[in-house]
């Protein structure tokens, strides 16, 4: 049945996430200011959090599902900070890519260790059929010998190991591509930086080389390169991982967003403006009028983002809808918090409030995961029934 | 629990509804705009859906269904994916009759309840849109004076759905230091009905004004009695219905393009591969379920009673702005064949326009 209503249980679990999402807020400013450092494991206030609030009960069968639960769990951390946690979880994105695309034996060997993914080049991003890192097979040693540079590794620092995409062969575009799993460590695999970016600058991300870097044959994802990749179950796995980590993406960016358009409400309430829901254009001032539209947009987003998710939650295919609910939200944050400042104003600027860090922070939502012009090509295809050849 | 899921029911409904635009409804839809009129055995059709009486209690003559706020919703999407005059017009009634069916006291809805219960089409209007600049339902000009223990009212308004043939109009005017909703039959002293307004969109809905003079209404027929009404409840109602409505005749843009690009070449490709036209494609099927989910959101707090005034006007600022922007581009996909009322698109920005700016037109 078509529903919005919070249960008490699904109130109690987000109200848990809200008092810690608060407490991470804290250390939001230090951490964007002090970009060498990572941020804690785990924080100070932690234990006493955790022996302070107790965890509240999973969804029941009356309660807002699981699946549905996620993004907007996932809001309420972002709105808290993009990256400050209490408690930091150990998993990477290649951790996915090798729940999806790796043997059993592979899992068993490194499905602890914590994964990031490497696809990005300095000359390729959209399309990674331009991946131009190298994987030449070395018959005599049965070695995989790995040449070339990767960037905007997401936790690139952090991670124990990598999930590298290079190609055999050039010449055979994304069928020439396949996934390698390799070990920090490794001679030859250097983290030369991390990044310097816009926003969400505590995050860890990162620069890989790979410089004549040699790693065992069997560290091939999926075990077997003769499979083409764009026909084997491996890359599809990879790609259909997309239909929940879009909308989550789009989830942490709309948690952003919520948190500067509440910095915003509160100082107009502050400033003695009236956000007035039933009154029209002429009797509503054009601040009220302007955040009224951002909430708006938000609202839309956000619904659009946790229908993505129930659908994957109750099996049904999301393919469109995870590209519509990035897409949505990539450009909604982008046009909220950039409106928050404009209707606060110059005090929207300023380093002493997190508005400015929300603003620079949620502009990577409409980038990584997928631009808002490659979820477009997605939508676009899925309307006119058109193929990857049809519609470039 | 939060859930995107129509029931199975809902379904059935969607399916039927979706069959019915396009049979009887679509197709009629450009001669009711040409001509500025519906014909009479059209009305008598959509009539004989029951929108209007199954949501009626059987105490009243009605089918004694719930009052489902949702069901109206997806009703009206689909109706106005056929053509969003028609889907309004088989909606009309409803304004009025769930006015009172919500807010009316007893002896309003057994006055005025069976009304909407018989075999053939019978309507009643709210006056809710006055003539003149920068307009708020809920803040009108026209005033209602205690007069001999009931009142007498004076005031124009204007966009009258059907107030050329409606028995009743249900008209809000200032009372002292709030507003209220005064029944008013269409013969009563001092009313006058003029000539159909000339509109520039949703031509197949007649429109009138109303003149009122010292028009003498008793107690009796202050909607809610002398408490009141929500009159909150029912512009939150009406704007949730107009954003489906809205909704549907933006899927019906959508979807005349997506042929349309895909056939019309143009530097010898279809102008579909071009990415300004597929992304536009795109965001209009993004702006589409987003609009979707937002009048769903708006509809459902309704059907539960909740307070809905935030989330109507969100669905309303949103699907107003979003609505117009899909049936402008629809004209640009077409460039000059959405100029030339041969194709529907010219008729469907009229509508888009029209409608994102009345009030009180429909009801979920």
């Amino acid at each position: 049945m078509i529903d919005f209503t919070l249960t008490e249980n699904d109130e109690a679990a987000f109200d848990y996430e809200r008092a810690a999402a608060l407490i991470c807020r804290k250390h939001a400013r230090y951490y964007d200011e002090n970009e060498h450092e990572l941020a804690p494991e785990k924080l100070p206030e932690s234990d006493e959090f955790y022996a302070t609030h107790p965890k509240p009960p999973k969804p029941g069968p009356h309660d807002t599902s699981q699946a549905c639960r996620l993004p907007r769990t996932a809001m309420i951390r972002y709105w808290g900070d993009y990256t400050v946690r209490l408690n930091r979880d150990r998993g990477g994105l290649g951790n996915a890519a090798l729940g999806a695309a790796g043997t059993p034996e592979q899992k068993q060997k490194w499905g602890h260790l914590c994964l990031s993914m490497a696809i990005t080049e300095p000359g390729c991003g959209s399309d990674p059929s331009r991946v131009a890192t190298t994987a030449v097979l070395d018959e005599s040693t049965n070695e995989w010998v790995l040449n070339g540079e990767k960037i905007f590794v997401t936790t690139g620092l952090r991670a124990d190991a990598v999930v590298l995409w290079a190609t055999l062969d050039k010449s055979a575009g994304r069928a020439g591509i396949k996934s390698f799993l390799v070990e920090k460590g490794t001679p030859g695999f250097d983290v030369p930086h991390k990044e310097k970016k816009l926003g969400i600058r505590a995050d860890d991300t990162a620069a890989y080389v790979f410089s004549d870097c040699r790693i065992p044959r069997e560290n091939l994802l999926g075990g077997d390169e003769s499979i083409s990749k764009e026909n084997s179950g491996g890359f599809r796995g990879v790609m259909k991982t997309f239909n929940m980590t879009r909308p989550l993406t789009a989830a942490m960016g709309l948690g952003l967003a919520e948190a500067a358009l509440d910095f915003t409400r509160d100082q107009l309430v502050e400033a003695g403006v009236p956000i007035d829901y039933m009154a029209g254009l002429s009797r509503q001032s054009a601040a009220a009028e302007k955040f009224i539209r951002l909430e708006a947009l938000w609202d839309a987003s956000m619904l659009t983002t946790l229908q993505a998710c129930w659908l994957a939650g109750e099996g049904k295919p999301n393919n469109m809808e995870s590209s519509v609910s990035k897409a949505h939200a990539g450009g909604a944050v982008r046009t909220i918090t950039q409106g928050c400042i404009e209707i606060l104003g110059a005090m929207g600027i300023s380093r002493d409030h997190l508005l400015e860090k929300w603003t620079r922070d949620c502009r990577i939502t409409d980038i990584y995961e997928g631009t808002g012009e490659i979820q477009r090509l997605i939508i676009a295809r899925g309307l006119l029934d058109y193929t990857r050849n049809d519609l470039k | 629990m939060i859930s995107f899921g129509m029931t199975e029911e809902q379904e059935l409904i969607r399916d039927a509804m979706r069959e019915f635009a396009a049979d009887a409804i679509r197709p009629l839809g450009r001669e009711c705009d040409e001509t500025s009129s519906i014909p009479d055995d059209l009305l008598q059709t959509l009539w004989d859906l029951g929108l209007t009486s199954t949501q009626i209690p059987t105490e009243y003559g009605g089918g004694g269904e719930a009052r489902a706020a949702v069901t109206n919703a997806i009703v009206l999407e689909e109706l106005a994916y056929g053509d969003a005059a028609l889907a309004v017009a088989a909606l009309v009634p409803s304004q009025f009759a769930n006015a009172i069916l919500d807010h009316g006291t007893d002896d309003q809805k057994q006055r005025f309840l069976p009304m909407f219960c018989g075999p053939s089409f019978h309507t009643a209007s709210l006056a809710i849109v006055e003539p003149g600049p920068l307009g708020e339902p809920l803040r009108p000009r026209t005033v209602a004076e205690p007069k001999d223990g009931g009142f007498v009212i004076s005031g124009s308004k204007s966009c009258v759905i059907f107030g050329h043939t409606a028995s009743h109009f249900l008209v809000f005017a200032r009372n002292d230091d709030h507003v209220d909703a005064f029944i008013v039959g269409r013969d009563a002293a001092g009313l006058t009905i003029s000539e159909p307004e000339l509109n520039m969109g949703m031509k197949g809905l007649t429109t009138v004004s109303l003149e009122l003079e010292r028009v003498p209404v008793s107690s009796a027929d202050q909607l809610g009695g002398v408490d009141g009404a929500d009159l909150v409840e029912i512009v939150n109602n009406s704007r949730v219905a107009q954003t489906a409505v809205l909704l549907g005749l933006s899927r019906a843009v959508l979807d005349y393009c997506v042929p349309y690009s895909k056939d019309r070449i143009a530097f010898d490709e279809p102008i579909a591969k071009k990415q300004s036209i597929a992304f536009r494609l795109a965001e209009m099927h993004i702006e589409c379920e987003a609009m979707r989910n937002l009048v769903w959101q708006a509809a459902s707090f309704l059907e539960n009673g909740r307070d809905a005034t935030k989330q109507s006007r969100f669905a309303r600022t949103y699907v107003n702005e979003k609505a117009m922007w899909i049936a402008d581009n629809g004209i640009q996909v077409l460039g000059g064949h959405g100029f030339i009322r041969e194709h529907p698109v010219e008729m469907w920005f009229r509508h888009a326009r029209t409608l994102s700016v009345l009030e009180g037109a429909a009801a979920v």
